[in-house]
């Protein structure tokens, strides 16, 4: 039909052959060929570029395989006191165990040497390492439960009642947190123990109500933050036109609260939770250190260095050991944190 | 202006009151009293002396007579250390713990602002990959491992520095290094962002087509406008280094008021817990409070609320 239309070469006529319907492959040649990246994909694709976290990650990921995976069939446990084996330094034998070896028996050496007491120092460290990473995890877990909770309701019910509640965390922001917790430690010890005698809360007996007593102490103290930054992040997107779809079509203030805000600033959340962690260890091992810590003979990071202060001159390595794994932990937390930020907070996206 | 600085302070004062009440009924939950564990002194004495301490009435009267003799200056006698009032004890204590975190202030500016500016007028070299490096793991290092280690290695290995106590310039180093690491590292994080943040301004560009010198627009312009995020930092850090110097007091045996705070909750000595606390939380809100108002005349763009 095309060729039925005369062109004047000369006319400012436009050419009909451009007019016509686009054949297959024509349109094919102009489909995107990227698809389109979701929030999670894009941010785990910038992740994964980023050595450093990645690196962070793989560190803490070995450091929790020996905190809870080997000690498992580790043949030490971090509270038997061998006989005669004292204070041995790293991969040494006491002569007991010198003797089982030179009878032909396979003994499993003291990879990092014992203590005092004559415990696997090895053992014990994986033990310390697993109450710092599981203080440093619960704390994080609680306090976004209680900050989150807290910010979004504040934020989404707004007037006085975000008022009064927002003064209250500008109250608690200005109380000297390492005094209260030193004072909460202590004026919760003794209730608690008590309590870990009635029936029904044994269980507490086997996580030990000291430590407990630090979970509970850093969700009450460590919230305030994460309850601001969830608050101003709620406080825009309530503002945000689905987010009137859904109350235009009917939705509870509890289902957009959980469904349309806690779903948008899960990237915060994440970024902010996983940077609580490092903190949360580095308050325990303050706090170990001060002797308000997990009680004997559980080790924490922290307590393994106090104890091992008063021996440093002999045995130097019962105090290095312990004071580079905080240190490492620390850091790798606080590495991949940054990473986490730099892949998922969409506000430092360039 | 004058209403903001009055709200701050009622703000603070505020604080200071929840702080007081909590630590009262915080203290009085934890079992056993003061005179509880002396075994020296018979049922007949303890009565005595918790009649003549006024432990023997009830939670809320008590609550009410501490309240009030605060309100008039009066901490109360120490239960622990006889013939001391609590006061006094403050007074003389304090003094060790502001010398030894002034210093570590001090050094902490010291370090990390040069540290930061360095880092970012140098931005992606060498030098500031070296000093991103100190920056996050100062960080990462607890202020107590810090000073074991230097107790270790200094104070035993080498013996080049003294161990114990306050006594001369160079029993200053240790501590005073311990306790500054975590803030210089930090402000030198703040320092090298913000000053990043500010030579990419517009202004900056401006002055240097002007022909002004690239160190004149480093100290005239940028450095100006940089600062003031350390600023901020720097109220809580000295309250912080006020109050969190518990540990390194204790390391390096220095006879500060970090280490009565602690002893005093070990031995339910009431009147100090009481004293200690509100003396040192007043000293963390007066930092932050004063910092908040003197940011408003640094920086004359915040508005104020």
């Amino acid at each position: 039909m095309a060729e039925t239309i005369k062109k004047n070469p000369l006319s400012f006529q436009l050419d009909p052959s451009d007019f016509l319907p686009a054949s297959n492959e024509e349109k094919e040649s102009l489909v995107v060929m990227r698809e389109s990246v979701g929030f999670w994909k894009d941010g785990l694709r910038r992740l994964r570029k980023n050595k450093i976290a990645m690196v962070s990650l793989v560190v803490i990921l070995i450091f929790a395989v020996f905190a809870y995976i080997v000690p498992v069939f580790y043949p030490y446990s971090y509270r038997e006191q061998i006989k005669y084996s004292e204070n041995l330094a790293p991969f040494e034998y006491s002569q007991k165990e010198q003797a089982r070896i030179d009878a032909g028996e396979d003994v499993f050496p003291h990879v990092c040497g014992t203590d005092r007491s004559g415990r696997d120092y090895a053992a014990r460290l994986m033990m310390g390492t697993r109450i710092s990473l599981s203080v440093g995890l619960v704390a994080s877990l609680l306090v976004l439960l209680i900050g989150a909770t807290y910010g979004a309701v504040s934020a989404f019910l707004g007037g006085w009642v975000d008022i009064i509640m927002m003064r209250i965390t500008d109250i608690l922001y200005t109380l000297p947190d390492v005094l209260l917790i030193i004072l909460l430690a202590t004026a919760m010890k003794e209730p608690l123990a008590n309590l870990a005698e009635q029936p029904g809360f044994q269980w507490m007996k086997t996580l030990g109500p000291n430590l407990i007593s630090i979970f509970i102490v850093f969700a009450l103290l460590y919230w305030v933050s994460m309850a601001r930054i969830v608050r101003s992040q709620v406080l825009t997107l309530k503002e945000s036109e689905y987010v009137t779809a859904a109350r235009a079509l009917g939705a509870s203030n509890g289902r957009i609260i959980r469904k349309h805000l806690i779903t948008n600033c899960l990237g915060t959340l994440i970024v902010t939770t996983t940077l609580q962690i490092p903190s949360s260890i580095f308050t325990e091992s303050y706090m170990s250190f001060l002797g308000l810590g997990v009680a004997a003979p559980v080790p924490s990071l922290g307590s393994l260095a106090t104890d091992a202060v008063k021996g440093m001159n002999t045995y130097p390595h019962l105090l290095i050991l312990p004071a580079v794994i905080i240190s490492i932990i620390i850091l790798a937390f606080n590495l991949f944190g940054d990473g986490l930020r730099d892949a998922f907070d969409p506000k430092l996206k360039s | 202006m004058a209403k903001y600085v009055v709200k701050r302070i009622a703000m603070g004062l505020l604080s200071l009151f929840v702080v007081a009440t909590l630590t009262f009924f915080m203290m009085n939950l934890v079992p056993g009293g003061p005179f509880v564990a002396e075994k020296s002194i018979s049922a007949a004495a303890q009565a005595a002396l918790n009649a003549k301490f006024g432990l023997d009435k009830p939670l809320m009267v008590r609550y009410a007579n501490y309240m009030t003799s605060v309100l008039q200056g009066d901490f109360g006698w120490s239960l622990k250390q006889r013939g001391r009032t609590v006061g006094d004890i403050i007074t003389s204590k304090f003094p060790v713990s502001a010398r030894l975190a002034g210093v570590a202030v001090l050094a902490a500016l010291c370090v990390g602002i040069p540290l930061g500016c360095i880092a970012a007028y140098n931005r992606g070299k060498w030098a500031d990959s070296f000093i991103i490096v100190f920056a996050t793991c100062g960080i990462a290092v607890p202020s107590f491992i810090t000073s074991v280690l230097l107790l270790y290695y200094f104070g035993s290995y080498l013996g080049v520095l003294p161990t114990i106590g306050l006594n001369d310039w160079q029993s200053y180093i240790m501590p005073a290094t311990a306790l500054a690491l975590y803030p210089a590292a930090y402000i030198t994080r703040l320092m090298r962002s913000s000053l990043l943040d500010v030579m990419g301004q517009d202004y900056m560009r401006t002055a240097r087509a002007k022909g002004v010198s690239s160190f004149k627009t480093l100290f005239k312009h940028a450095l100006r406008n940089a600062i003031l995020p350390v600023v901020t930092y720097v109220g809580p850090m000295v309250a912080a280094l006020m109050t969190g110097s518990f540990v390194v007091e204790k390391i390096f045996t220095i006879p500060g008021l970090g280490g009565e705070f602690v002893s005093s909750i070990t031995n339910r000595d009431y009147t100090m817990i009481m004293g200690t606390t509100i003396f040192l939380a007043a000293l963390v809100i007066l930092a932050t409070v004063v910092v908040d108002i003197l940011y408003k005349f640094i920086d004359p763009r915040i508005k104020l609320k």
